[in-house]
């Protein structure tokens, strides 16, 4: 359930952009996704419920468009469509494509923002993107037995 | 001010992939390969690299995750090489910024390569960029010879697959023809070796690939971007 983390990123860059754009709130998010991206649909709508809560994106819409998977036929010469991704093979001419063009999209196109506030100077600015360091380390050194 | 669009057209992992590029960068100033090591659970990438340790003459480093406990850290640590575990808690795969802070004060140009072993999880660390050279992921025979048409992505990302636990294929009855074919559908042309950490055929052709990959990131260094 990797979704939550991805979730949390979205967010982030969500509220990052929106606050350049000196917007108070995100009403709807669209998200290109690829379905050869590792995400599931279900599990994103799950924890984006979640991460948006308490954000500039309470409440707000996610408005996911798939996108396909395309690859590149190097014996048709030409960009193919597969309706599958456990088949890489040109539907054409059944040759192995592994050249992957498109499909693997997990971005934010644009989003609806309404209300006005200060913009924020681009960049990853302290109040829009970092999150507080756990006080504890997660990291520790096994010394050779 | 009414309702209105923002353009953003970004990644929504750009961080990760920023903060791996940057990783990679220092690998590369380093001359350290680096492999990240996915499969499911209990596919053998411990094992795998237990026994990678002990025969492989290259001066090594193991950073080892799991949502818990440091059982696998330990057992690698006996090899005498350094070895770090990133305990992930809930956190179902690495992402870039666990393994920086996992690095914090190694002198990564004291290595040849980097072993990352990712948490056991054949979906998640997909997704996520470390800055690896190489992504190996670890198809065992007792998984079935179908895993990678269940998990397309993951195979798909990958560099190379290995197959472990060759030695007990006959007695699992493991089509080998059919697990490659498994993982040329969804990735055509990977690179695919066997292996056994206890058995035959023993771990050679993972060596010379490993060695291989080394030898790249000598060349690497020597002519610096």
């Amino acid at each position: 359930m990797h979704e939550l983390s991805i979730a949390t990123s979205l967010v982030r860059l969500a509220e990052q952009s929106a606050r350049e754009a000196g917007a108070a709130r995100v009403t709807r998010v669209h998200l290109r996704l690829g379905v050869l991206s590792g995400v599931v649909r279900e599990a994103l709508d799950f924890a984006y419920d979640i991460a948006t809560e308490g954000t500039m994106l309470t409440g707000s819409e996610l408005v996911v468009e798939d996108v396909p998977l395309v690859v590149w036929c190097s014996a048709c010469e030409s960009e193919r469509s597969l309706s599958t991704i456990t088949r890489f093979r040109c539907p054409t001419c059944d040759a192995p494509t592994p050249d992957v063009r498109s499909g693997r999209e997990l971005e934010i196109s644009h989003l609806d923002v309404e209300g006005e506030i200060a913009p924020e100077p681009a960049g990853d600015g302290a109040a829009a993107g970092a999150l507080p360091q756990p006080p504890w380390s997660p990291f520790r050194s096994v010394p050779p037995s | 001010m009414s309702a209105r669009i923002v353009n953003v057209r970004q990644k929504v992992l750009r961080k990760n992939d920023g903060l791996a590029a940057e990783l990679r960068e220092r690998y590369r100033a380093a001359g350290v390969v680096v492999i990240n090591l996915v499969s499911s659970p209990g596919s053998g990438k411990t094992s795998l690299l237990e026994h990678t340790l002990e025969q492989l003459d290259l001066r090594a480093a193991v950073i080892v995750g799991d949502l818990a406990t440091e059982n696998d850290a330990t057992r690698l640590a006996r090899s005498g090489a350094p070895v770090r575990q990133i305990s992930t808690g809930t956190t179902c795969h690495l992402e870039a910024d666990m393994v920086e802070r996992a690095l914090e004060d190694w002198d990564l140009s004291a290595f040849d390569i980097l072993f990352i072993e990712n948490v056991g999880n054949l979906v998640c660390p997909a997704s996520w960029d470390l800055g690896e050279d190489a992504r190996v992921v670890l198809l065992s025979t007792t998984e079935g010879e179908d895993k990678p048409l269940k998990y397309p992505t993951i195979f798909n990302t990958a560099d190379l697959a290995v197959l472990t636990k060759m030695d007990l294929a006959d007695v699992l009855g493991f089509d080998r023809t059919a697990a490659v074919e498994s993982v040329h559908d969804v990735r055509p042309g990977l690179p695919i070796l066997d292996t056994s950490s206890r058995g035959e055929p023993g771990l050679d052709a993972w060596l010379d690939w490993l060695r291989a990959r080394h030898a790249e990131a000598a060349t690497r260094i020597a002519d610096p971007v």
